[in-house]
């Protein structure tokens, strides 16, 4: 289990839920539910995401739902939606099928990069919170579009660290960081981050919380690196909230330009 | 993109431990980007109705056969039985008869698949784009249309009369279906056509990365389905072994990561469980390939388009996918109604 961790920190707060636990797990690409389940547990995750696409409401065995613990928060995504309106049709069918009404737009129209339309992410955030859906947006970093969304009514912005199961980390590193400055949703950073310390980097800069998904799925022990992701972002919110010192390129003596001014 | 001397050089490649080279990288890419993810499907023919001529192929219009169309009640039946195996997943096909099985026709069963389905593609004729986005609107998600061939002397040689006999109608069909809005494409070529398989290779190698700069909404999936010899034919397929089928899997992996690579029960048992660990992504399960072959009472009389060589039930396969750590994805997407972008 995560440590608890004896600070003022406050909980983060989406759509007027509060959770403790600041790393969110996505469920595709586990080599079996039990890895899955055990891997929800050992992190602590409080939020996971799942592609409508892959929910088999119909087997009750192979049903990912049935294999995430109860009192998890699901949060299910619009993977195959290219355009809005399919990502409203997703949406619907999700509650339909009792999935609730927390959404993570996906509007993505490349199959081979797998880049979120920023366009087609507003539109679509415009149609589901129009029609109700607790709406977390995944887009592409960028200070226009995150404006649109918060004004849209989205209830976080998530913002790529860099292209999705890649483990490249925060190539996008200095656009996140303005969207952490600038927006007064949570910013969870999703997409790209393949090492526990990238995870810890994106919250010491102040993200509120990061998803992960291919990088524990496809690890050797799931549930060993979920914890390790998990700790890695609680170590990261509290050196963020402990105010780190700036790093410096080079050594800093005390007062070199202004010094001679309080010579005696 | 790969260069066409790669290719070649590649699946001239007789050295093992070049072959394991090869091998190990495309198990690599597949899981990191599919993790261990296999979805199933299973075909159903609907008809064997047949309007070209195709020396390689048992339904040829020339070919004596029983001809027969499922009426909407046998295709009830034959969709319920597949249903009730656990596949959600179904592609459905025809011979290529736009007199038998024309758009109204496809529609109906399209209709009736719904019914039993979370996913449906089609193989069947190619068609004009209108005709791919009534099909879309009607629920399809997926559109299989081989070129067989990209070899255009080759291709002339082996469709000697009908609508298939025009190459270029067919090379363009996936630029007509993206167009229409399907979200799926399954491209590929039929291995033993040409003598050339680096050169076949390549060129779909080339359509495809046509496809994607294009339509790059489109999820692409490649097949290499092995010619089979067929009783009376008199064709000879050329050979074309493991070796090189697995080497083909492989590249296809390397120079596409994230396009889907199919595998049908036209191979034996022991070459796909093997070839899952190189780059296949769905593969059929318990599959018939005569038309109402699932619930005739005699199957044995009816003329199949090619012979099953995996028998495995849908239960022995998921079997062994769990046993071997691999994920059986049955659906892998849940059908919303289809409107064409505006």
């Amino acid at each position: 289990m995560a440590i608890q961790t004896e600070t003022q920190d406050s909980p983060l707060t989406i759509a007027g839920k509060t959770f403790h636990n600041r790393f969110l797990l996505g469920t595709g690409k586990f080599r079996s539910k039990t890895e899955l389940t055990e891997s929800i547990t050992a992190s602590g995750a409080q939020i996971v995401t799942v592609a409508l696409r892959r929910i088999d409401l119909e087997r009750h065995e192979e049903n990912i739902i049935e294999h995430i613990p109860k009192g998890v928060t699901l949060l299910v995504n619009t993977s195959g939606a290219r355009n809005a309106k399919e990502a409203l049709r997703i949406a619907r069918l999700a509650k339909a099928s009792g999935c609730g009404n927390w959404i993570k737009i996906e509007v993505i129209n490349d199959s081979k990069y797998l880049l979120p339309d920023n366009y087609g992410t507003i539109k679509a955030t415009e149609m589901l919170v129009a029609e109700g859906f607790i709406v977390m947006p995944y887009m592409y970093p960028d200070l226009y579009v995150a404006r649109e969304l918060v004004k849209a009514g989205a209830a976080t912005v998530m913002p790529l660290g860099s292209l999705i199961g890649s483990h490249q980390g925060l190539k996008a590193k200095e656009f996140i960081k303005i969207l952490i400055n600038e927006i007064d949703v949570p910013i969870v950073v999703d997409a790209g981050i393949g090492r526990p310390s990238q995870a810890a980097e994106a919250m010491e800069m102040g993200a509120d919380a990061v998803l992960v998904n291919t990088a524990v799925a496809a690890a050797g022990n799931p549930a060993q690196i979920a914890q390790a992701f998990s700790l890695a972002t609680a170590a990261g919110r509290l050196a963020y909230l402990s105010k780190l010192p700036a790093i410096k390129s080079h050594a800093n003596s005390s007062s070199p330009l202004t010094g001679f001014l309080f010579e005696e | 993109m790969i260069s066409l001397q790669k290719i070649k050089n590649i699946l001239a490649q007789q050295k093992p431990e070049e072959v394991e080279r090869l091998a190990r990288e495309a198990n690599q890419i597949t899981q990191h980007y599919f993790g261990r993810a296999i979805s199933l499907y299973a075909p159903v023919y609907i008809s064997n109705y047949c309007s070209s001529h195709c020396t390689y192929c048992g339904f040829h219009v020339h070919n004596r056969i029983d001809r027969m169309k499922l009426t909407p009640d046998q295709m009830h039946k034959e969709m319920s039985h597949i249903a009730g195996s656990g596949i959600e997943n179904i592609l459905i096909l025809t011979g290529e008869s736009y007199k038998a099985t024309p758009l109204a026709y496809l529609k109906e069963a399209v209709e009736i698949a719904k019914q039993y389905f979370s996913s449906i593609s089609l193989e069947v004729h190619p068609m004009e784009e209108a005709e791919y986005r009534e099909l879309f609107e009607a629920g399809v998600d997926g559109i299989a249309i081989y070129q067989e061939t990209y070899h255009r002397q080759r291709y002339a040689q082996v469709h000697l009369s009908g609508k298939k006999k025009d190459y270029d109608y067919r090379r363009s069909a996936p630029e007509r279906i993206a167009r229409a809005g399907i979200r799926q494409i399954s491209m590929g070529i039929l291995l033993g056509l040409a003598d050339d398989v680096g050169e076949d290779l390549y060129e779909l190698f080339e359509h495809l990365r046509w496809m994607e700069k294009n339509f790059p909404g489109v999820e692409y999936s490649l097949s290499f389905p092995r010619l089979r010899p067929i009783k009376g034919l008199g064709f000879e397929p050329c050979s074309v072994t493991d070796l090189t089928l697995i080497k083909v899997i492989c590249l296809t992996r390397i120079c596409f990561p994230r396009v889907g690579i199919n595998l049908s029960t036209r191979e034996n048992a022991q070459l796909r469980n093997r070839a899952l660990d190189l780059g296949i992504t769905k593969i059929s399960a318990a599959s018939k390939t005569s038309v109402g072959g699932y619930t005739a009472e005699n199957p044995e009389e009816l003329d199949p388009q090619f012979d099953i060589q995996d028998e495995r039930s849908v239960d022995e396969i998921v079997q062994m996918l769990k046993h071997r750590k691999f994920d059986p994805v049955f659906t892998d997407w849940r059908r919303i109604e289809n409107e064409s972008a505006a």
